[in-house]
């Protein structure tokens, strides 16, 4: 199976549960497995090859410019957490079909699930670090929805924003760090990166880089000082917990510092700082959970501390190490699934996770007894259990390793693992052993096979690697710890027994001290009560609720819902970093030759300038200025078309026709006029704003009109090549339909959508208690009552023929002189805006044969297929393609793809003005508009004896 | 010629910032179809100034507009027709819903009230 579909699969699986879950909640639950077995399948296809030491590559080119690829590969170690991933997903969807109560909803969690799932893998496969990033902030999200999945419980939600802000800050500084990290290596490429070790390290940005990307690995790992959001995180179902924060995404860190060990270790920076972290974190870590009551919070601590462990191992950069990290993360994530699903059992059967309400469990459910018997002695480090020959790697380890002074890191060690024996062992003697209870919130028994299946699955590993590790792991460690240190691996061997080794003596002295530990665990749990600790929850909500108010005092300036002020600040941002700009360019010489004075120029500028100044002046009255805005537009459109832009000069024309109307009939139901408000100041500081944003805009179109093009432009090659290669004359409508066709399908979608939404804010209006008011509200008495002058239905009948033959002509000669797509359909909206103004809107509409949003969608569709067309002759999306034709008694003429699109160009534009027009007008109708049949005030057919009918509004008392 | 124009596109501009300033959403939506105008033009101008050359092909001629943009702002023009009538929607549901054509948020939702509450009931008719 290509590695991008392995990926790929739990994202695509994801969709299926909300589907499944209509048919049960067994089906939901098979579905979901299925989708992971798959996936698992086309994972251990490639495992020969991986186990042998190749590498499996899958490369796909997304944007290569900018290094960002869709490339994935394989080795030794993304196979191994690959491995883990979707095995130990497996287990965790066939546990929590039989975990989630009745009350849970299966479907969202199972999406979740298999959304974190594909994250994950994405993560491991990566061969890129960009897409390695997007994967990274996709477990970070995705396991916020799983954690807070009890939406209920505050502490879910607590816990889920913990975690994201946490882990989602890490993320944060992880892409920092990889961005440095590429640009050093000169690719974003791992397989790349991973060979540039002496480049990378050489780098004066290989410090803030390493650190950087720690910052990332050590937050989602939950290594000191970030190690407190994972038991919080605890308040997740507890499927969760053994998956996410025990078998997967606590390991996403680990398994960074892994993958870019071959390039970052080896260093005094990454020794220093990763050893030191991850064997403080251990020892952090190891102590609090022997203190914790609640059996996840226990195990979640232990997890702390087992991930610190390895990163310690990580950090000494010796392969010997690297052996040993690689082989204690398959081992820790398989007892500590399974000992995590052990405690969400005991939980499920007995409501309690309490240990000081526990115990004596080991008759009540004798099967889960065994499995965290098993699990917990392994996680002691006891022999015989796979726990145990991993912890001899690393004491081998720590004791020919110096950290400061010489033998503190061996005792400090030797005091962990003491401290990890006494928790595992309380959690086998405080909940299993001792007598049984009388006042348990529920008597526990064993539950189905569907809650023990999967740990005592893991528990069988346990054992296996345990006894027989060579056999069982052998292949899986060397393969991985292969792809960790880069090349060759040192001398190792994974049995039971060394002989008598410092190492042994470590372990015996830890295990020693772990049962003493536990003997004493009631005075010293008693003295740690007592004792004053910082408590990190509090810490973090102290800084984030600093955040937050620092956050709102900013906003409460900038964003003080005040429109008016935004705009101020946009316009004096705008002008300050127009004026920097300015000040900091070189300006062209202004040597261009300009344009002499006409009279006609004369005469718009007195026009354009007198009409802007009197409707700024006189704004306050809006019908007055809205006629000056029609002047000042009609005066742009006329000096387009006197500096050659005929095209231009008919699209403003037109569009100034439909923005005027729009406008009117806004202002029907608007207030006529605007209330004075503001003081002097208030105005003065508006003067003072927009003068200087006129006054740089003068200057800059002035600076621009005085010189020349510094660099030949792209124009010259529209205009030389519009001919040849389009077979337009009309360059400008070549370049919309042609050369710029992708750009203008945007743009009629856009139009269409804009369309769209005002339909959408009509009908949401209409629907509401606006609708009625206006659907109700009266006459107005001194509006004229003839609605409908007949000389104007009349006019306007002659002329919807001629109009629309207009738009036609417009339309086809688009390509060749000034006209197309866009003219065209406001010429012909406009030609049935006629209509709809003279003969009434429910005359026009009655005659409506399409929706308007058929006719938007007719045109995106038209567009779609002009592009795709090109496809069946192997060109590109929207290539062109021209001939020219004769027939008899008709000029030549053109035919080209570039007229097709300009159809779909013009219905969406005609669709586009008139749905909101049309929008628009809806409002304006009264309820009795209804009944109006005919368009004219007088019906031209009617006969003499026939009753003249009332103009509305004057007479009220006959009209009802 | 270049003089008339710059300035009268700063006109534009100055007049359309000042109207984009105001309290109410009618004279916004205006400021905004100035502002529009001049943008339009001063985009249109980036290719400078021609009398006469329409981007129409003809072997008569002896050079050209430049037609580039001409074709950004021909699509400019429309587009801007379709804001403007979103935001003229906006503006008048907004007026039908609260009887307040304001532009800014007053009461609660405002934690400062610099621009000052105005009363929504003067201009109703």
């Amino acid at each position: 199976m290509p590695l991008i579909l392995i990926a790929a699969l739990p994202f695509l699986g994801a969709l299926l549960p909300g589907v499944m879950i209509k048919a049960g909640r067994n089906a939901c639950a098979w579905t979901t497995a299925s989708v992971t077995l798959a996936a698992l399948v086309g994972l251990l296809v490639h495992a020969p090859k991986v186990l042998a030491g190749e590498v499996i590559h899958y490369r796909l080119d997304w944007m290569p410019v900018v290094g960002l690829n869709a490339n994935f590969f394989l080795d030794g170690l993304g196979f191994l957490f690959a491995l883990m991933i979707l095995g130990i997903g497996l287990l965790i969807i066939i546990y929590a079909r039989f975990y989630l109560g009745r009350q849970d909803p299966m479907g969202p969690f199972y999406t979740y699930l298999l959304l974190f799932q594909g994250a994950m893998v994405g993560i491991v496969l990566s061969d890129n670090v960009l897409l390695l990033l997007v994967f990274w902030e996709l477990t970070s999200l995705s396991s916020f929805l799983l954690i807070g999945y009890w939406k209920h419980l505050p502490e879910g939600r607590q816990g889920a924003r913990m975690a994201l802000a946490v882990t989602g800050t890490g993320g944060l500084a992880l892409i920092g760090g990889m961005i440095i990290l590429g640009q050093i290596a000169g690719s974003y490429d791992l397989s790349v990166i991973l060979t540039q070790k002496e480049a990378i390290q050489a780098s004066p940005l290989y410090l803030p880089a390493l650190i950087l990307i720690l910052i990332g690995a050590f937050t989602k790992s939950a290594q000191f000082p970030f190690h407190f959001w994972l038991p919080h995180a605890m308040a997740a179902p507890t499927p969760v917990s053994a998956y996410l924060h025990s078998a997967t995404m606590v390991k996403a860190g680990l398994f960074l510092m892994a993958r870019l060990w071959p390039v970052l270790a080896g260093t005094d920076a990454w020794f220093v700082i990763v050893a030191t972290t991850g064997l403080v974190t251990m020892v952090l870590g190891a102590t609090i959970a022997l203190f914790k009551d609640d059996l996840k919070a226990l195990l979640a601590f232990s997890t702390v501390s087992h991930l610190g462990l390895i990163t310690m191992l990580l950090g000494f950069g010796t392969p010997f190490a690297a052996v040993a990290a690689v082989f204690h993360i398959i081992n820790h994530a398989t007892f500590k699934a399974a000992l995590f699903m052990t405690a969400g059992i005991v939980d499920h059967e007995a409501h309690t996770r309490d240990i000081k309400r526990l115990g004596g469990l080991r008759h009540l459910m004798p099967i889960t007894f065994v499995i965290a018997l098993l699990a917990s002695l392994s996680m002691a480090g006891i022999p015989f259990l796979n726990g145990f020959l991993s912890k001899e790697m690393m004491l081998e380890e720590v004791a020919r390793t110096r950290l400061g002074i010489p033998l503190l890191l061996p005792l400090v060690v030797i005091v962990a693992a003491a401290l990890s024996a006494a928790y595992s062992f309380r959690y086998l003697g405080h909940v299993f052993f001792g007598d049984e209870r009388e006042d348990y919130p529920q008597t526990p028994h064993d539950p189905g096979f569907g809650l023990w299946g999967p740990p005592a699955f893991l528990v069988a590993l346990v054992v296996l690697i345990g006894l027989f590790p060579a056999a069982i792991a052998g292949p899986l460690v060397a393969a991985s710890a292969g792809a960790v240190t880069g090349g060759d691996l040192p001398y190792y061997s994974l049995k039971i027994w060394h002989g008598f080794t410092p190492a042994l003596l470590m372990s015996v002295l830890a295990v020693m001290g772990g049962l003493m530990l536990l003997l004493f665990h009631y005075p010293l749990d008693k003295r740690w009560i007592a004792t004053r600790r910082p408590e990190a929850k509090v810490i973090f909500d102290t800084v984030v609720a600093l955040c937050v108010q620092v956050s709102r005092r900013i906003t409460d300036v900038l964003h003080p819902g005040s429109m008016t002020r935004y705009t101020a600040i946009f316009a004096i941002t705008v002008l300050i970093a127009s004026a920097v700009a300015w000040n900091s360019s070189t300006l062209a010489a202004p040597g261009r030759e300009l344009l002499p004075v006409g009279m006609v120029g004369v005469i718009g500028w007195i026009l354009i300038v007198v009409s802007t100044g009197i409707l700024v002046v006189y704004h306050r009255n809006r019908l007055l200025s809205l006629i000056l805005l029609g002047v000042t537009g009609t005066i742009v459109s006329i000096s387009f078309i006197y500096f050659s832009a005929p095209d231009l000069a008919m699209t403003q024309i037109a569009v100034e026709v439909v923005s005027i109307i729009l406008l009117l009939l806004a202002l029907n139901f608007l207030p006529k006029s605007t209330p004075a408000e503001g003081g002097v100041e208030r105005h003065l500081r508006d003067v003072i704003i927009a003068g200087a944003m006129g006054i740089g805009a003068m200057i800059l179109t002035l600076a621009i009109q005085q010189s020349d093009f510094s660099q030949p432009t792209i124009s010259a090659y529209y205009l030389e090549n519009a001919k040849t290669l389009a077979g337009g004359y009309n360059v400008v409508n070549v370049i919309l339909v042609d050369f710029r066709g992708f750009d203008t399908y945007g743009e009629i979608i856009v139009l269409g959508i804009a369309a769209l939404v005002i339909y959408a804010l009509t009908e949401q209006l209409l629907g509401g208690r606006v609708g009625r008011k206006l659907a109700d509200r009266p006459h107005d008495p001194t509006l004229s009552g003839d609605l409908h002058p007949m000389m104007m239905v009349v006019a306007t009948r002659v002329m919807m023929p001629l109009a629309l033959m207009v738009g036609v002509f417009i339309f086809l000669r688009g390509h060749n002189a000034p006209g197309g797509g866009f003219v065209a359909g406001l010429v012909v909206a406009i030609a049935i805006l006629m209509q709809f103004m003279a003969s009434g809107y429910d005359w026009a509409i009655a005659r409506q044969r399409f929706t308007y949003h058929g006719i938007i969608g007719l045109g995106v569709i038209a567009a779609i297929l002009t592009g795709v067309a090109s496809w069946l002759f192997g060109a590109p999306f929207l290539t062109g393609a021209f001939a020219y034709y004769k027939l008899p008694l008709i000029e030549e003429f053109e035919l080209s793809s570039a007229m097709a699109f300009d159809l779909g160009v013009f219905l969406c534009v005609v669709g586009a003005v008139m749905l909101a027009l049309e929008s628009l007008s809806r409002l304006a109708r009264r309820k009795d508009d209804r009944t109006r049949t005919h368009p004219m005030d007088i019906d031209p057919s009617r006969t003499e004896d026939e009753p003249r009918p009332v103009p509305p509004g004057t007479a009220p008392a006959e009209a009802h | 010629m270049e003089y008339l124009f710059a300035s009268a596109v700063g006109v534009l501009t100055a007049g359309g910032v000042y109207l984009l300033l105001r309290l109410r959403s009618f004279p916004v939506i205006l400021g905004l179809t100035l502002l529009t105008y001049a943008v339009n033009l001063f985009l249109f101008a980036s290719g400078r100034l021609t009398l006469n050359l329409p981007p129409v092909l003809d072997s008569g001629l002896s050079g050209y507009a430049d037609p580039l943009p001409q074709a950004l702002v021909l699509t400019a023009i429309v587009i801007s027709f379709g804001m403007t009538a979103v935001v003229v929607m906006m503006a008048l549901g907004a007026w039908l819903i609260t009887d307040d054509d304001g532009m800014n948020m007053t009461g609660e939702e405002a934690p400062d009230r610099a621009s000052g509450p105005h009363d929504a009931s003067e201009d109703r008719r």
